[in-house]
């Protein structure tokens, strides 16, 4: 009943704001206006991404290249390192955004109601978000030492023997992950935040005159409405989970052995180890993957999108 | 910003001064210079590489006031190396620079980027000849002492249980048994900093020459590999051992080199393999245990084949875009670097602790116990080799990790050394070497 009146309104809305106009406007400014944007935009993008495509079949150092064909692709492939890391790096994004997702909407929704010192408790979720990614990291790797981490110590002190967060290989991903949500859940819920606040106040009034308890507002009013927030939230941190490698990095180096590595701590080694072109190779698949993913995915949900 | 806007202020002045006195000056400058030279020298930022390297500086321009050396620092490891292999590609090198020697030094393209510098073969010790040289000609001198891969062991913990120092590994494990009834952890492990996972394999090497001669060679013709050696198989097979048995420290997962120290130093643990150039800093933060901190060779499968494996010291080499008087000028000082009083003017600056690469040259009475333990192999005949990496430009940069997995129980020894020799021919394909 309650969407109904939501699909209505929104149907009415949509309508009220007239029939897109017939053809695009002509700029008033001339087309050459775009020319100094476009040549940096070519010169630092599209030209290293158009040789990386080149360099990733070639065996390349500082002072020459041979190509190779698809020998780096193959090797790549091959390498247990590789493909666990990239199972690793679809493990982490998933589990970091769907967390993000469902504490983000949680905690704005709670810090959005009526609650004391609700400014106070906003700027907290979003101080982590501010801090740098390393400090994170090694404040973490410090807290979360199986022997003498804070962490570990409080669990000891209730009796708990707590695991190596970082040095057991069945945890060390899962601990990344949640320091990741930890410090990534402030944006997610700023985006929601943002999502439910501009709901308009007349779906929750006609809500209360319905009768509707708390729990039917959030599932008939808030989620749907506040869906674009969570395409973005989806989007964001998926794409940050994939690409993800400062946390991991400041926290576990990939290790204990190759047991938290993602694809893109697996590139960095190839390159520091100077397999320049196996490191452009993974580089290239990398680009696929986000690609091959976040493409279908953001036309799915921009397809869903619903207006307000 | 405030420190921006006095960058700024120090360029703009500079440019000013610059401009001042080019015009008219330069007839006179060289008047004065009267054969004065200025040698840039770079070297990486480790506290002990750079007293040494001004140690050197200083001794050599209180001999020659004619030249003076400035020394550049650089940071360490992989981005050390990126700089040094950018610098070089460009032209744009310091005079002279302090290097890795081994197969990291083969990796600069010695014959194009190097000058050789043969006439200083004769003052050099043929261990090191050989991790500097490429195609019959030497291309540096060398910069600090060697150093070994091998177990340092406590010997008061050694003598408190009757232990005698182990020659194979049977006797070895023999005494990890009886260290761990007595409540010490008999091998201390340190994974917090990954690079010291690597000592049980890269240590054991004389063993694997020891048992099939000239193995490196065929390891870099890609007809060896580790897999297949039982020799070179045994460094996986005795860090997996160690771990089953459970003779590792508890906090071996997350303990890091100065834990593994100080633990070792204090008799928690009672052997360690690590570099014997760690002896410094576990005097350092220990003072008191120079005596007490003894040295052992990784044991192997036979006691009368047993010995050290060595690294060569860091090599000082000249860029080939250093020409005409400088180059003069940095060969005379490569030449005081490689006689007495080089070695004279390291020994000021820092505590050896190993022994020198250089003929002639003698390591004070003073030194501690564990350099002394590794002197003894080195002066009996074929009781030394040099590490593999010196031998071989082949070395994989996975090993450190595949090396914690197996110390950690998470890959056995088998799998370890077939993904090992996987890891090896990336590096063998990159070199561009034959027969990958």
């Amino acid at each position: 009943m309650a969407t109904d009146t939501v699909r209505r309104a929104a149907r009415e809305r949509a309508n009220a704001s007239g029939p897109a106009p017939a053809g695009r406007k002509r700029s008033p400014y001339p087309s050459w206006f775009y020319l100094p944007a476009a040549i940096v935009y070519a010169v630092l993008f599209l030209v290293p991404t158009v040789t990386s495509f080149y360099f990733s079949l070639t065996r390349w150092s500082i002072f020459d290249s041979q190509f190779i064909g698809f020998d780096n692709y193959v090797t790549f492939f091959r390498e247990p390192a590789l493909v666990s890391g990239l199972w690793h790096t679809v493990v982490y994004a998933v589990v970091t955004s769907g967390l993000k997702v469902v504490l983000g909407l949680g905690l704005a929704v709670l810090l959005t109601s009526q609650i004391v010192g609700r400014g106070y408790l906003r700027s907290v979720v979003f101080f982590p978000v501010l801090v740098s990614t390393i400090g994170v990291g090694l404040t973490f790797t410090i807290l979360l030492d199986p022997e003498e981490g804070l962490i570990n110590e409080s669990l000891a002190l209730i009796g708990i023997q707590g695991p190596g967060w970082l040095t057991d290989p069945s945890y060390a991903l899962m601990s990344v992950a949640l320091v990741d949500v930890w410090k990534g859940v402030g944006l997610a819920t700023l985006i929601y935040i943002a999502g439910i606040v501009s709901i308009p106040q007349e779906y929750f009034e006609a809500a209360r005159v319905d009768g509707a308890t708390a729990w039917q507002n959030f599932v008939k009013i808030v989620l749907p409405l506040a869906r674009p927030a969570t395409f973005t939230v989806i989007l964001l941190s998926l794409i940050g989970g994939l690409r993800s490698f400062d946390l991991i990095w400041a926290m576990t180096r990939g290790g204990p052995g190759f047991t938290s590595d993602v694809i893109a701590s697996v590139i960095y080694k190839q390159y520091q180890a100077g397999f320049y072109g196996l490191s452009t190779a993974g580089n290239v698949v990398l680009f696929l993957l986000v690609t091959a993913i976040i493409f279908p995915l953001s036309r799915y949900l921009n397809s869903k999108e619903v207006d307000l | 910003m405030t420190r921006r806007h006095i960058a700024l202020a120090v360029l703009s002045a500079a440019t000013l001064a610059l401009g001042a006195c080019s015009a008219g000056d330069l007839g006179s400058s060289d008047d004065e210079g009267g054969g004065k030279v200025t040698l840039s020298f770079l070297a990486d930022n480790q506290p002990e590489t750079v007293k040494m390297a001004e140690g050197l500086a200083k001794d050599f321009t209180a001999k020659n006031p004619d030249i003076t050396i400035t020394v550049e620092t650089r940071p360490q490891g992989t981005e050390g190396d990126n700089i040094v292999k950018t610098r070089l590609s460009t032209g744009d090198m310091t005079d002279m620079f302090m290097y890795n020697s081994g197969s990291l030094m083969q990796a600069l393209a010695p014959q194009k980027n190097l000058t050789p510098v043969d006439d200083f073969a004769g003052q050099l010790d043929d261990n090191f000849k050989k991790s500097v040289g490429s195609d019959g000609k030497i291309y540096g001198v060398p910069f600090g002492n060697y150093m070994a891969g091998a177990m340092l062991y406590n010997k008061d913990v050694y003598d408190k249980n009757g232990l005698k120092v182990p020659a194979t590994w049977d006797e070895f494990m023999a005494n990890n048994a009886k260290l761990k009834a007595a409540g010490v952890d008999p091998v201390i492990q340190t994974y917090g900093e990954t690079w010291t996972s690597q000592l049980f394999i890269l240590g054991d090497y004389h063993n694997v020459e020891a048992a099939s001669p000239g193995w490196a060679d065929q390891y870099t013709k890609n007809q060896a590999k580790y897999a297949t050696t039982p020799a070179a198989k045994a460094g996986f097979d005795h860090l997996q051992q160690v771990h089953d048995a459970g003779y590792v420290n508890k906090d071996f997962a997350s303990a890091k080199l100065t834990d593994g120290l100080t633990k070792l130093a204090k008799g928690q643990g009672a052997q360690y393999p690590i570099l014997s150039a760690m002896v410094s800093q576990l005097i350092a933060d220990n003072p008191g245990s120079e005596n007490k901190i003894g040295l052992f060779a990784i044991p192997g499968a036979d006691a009368a084949k047993n010995g050290l494996t060595v690294w060569a010291p860091n090599g000082l080499y000249i860029p080939a875009s250093t020409t005409g008087a400088k180059l003069d000028a940095a060969k005379k000082f490569l030449g005081f670097v490689a006689g007495p009083e080089g070695c004279e003017s390291l020994g000021r600056a820092t505590q050896p602790t190993g022994p020198y690469a250089v003929t002639g040259c003698k390591l004070p009475d003073s030194v501690p116990q564990a350099v002394k333990d590794m002197q003894t192999y080195i002066d009996k005949q074929g009781a030394s080799s040099l590490a593999l990496e010196f031998l071989s430009p082949v070395k994989g940069p996975a090993l450190e990790q595949i090396c914690v997995e197996v110390g950690s129980g998470i890959r056995k020894a088998d799998a370890a050394a077939e993904l090992y020799d996987e890891d090896v021919k990336k590096q063998a394909q990159q070199l561009g070497l034959e027969g990958w």
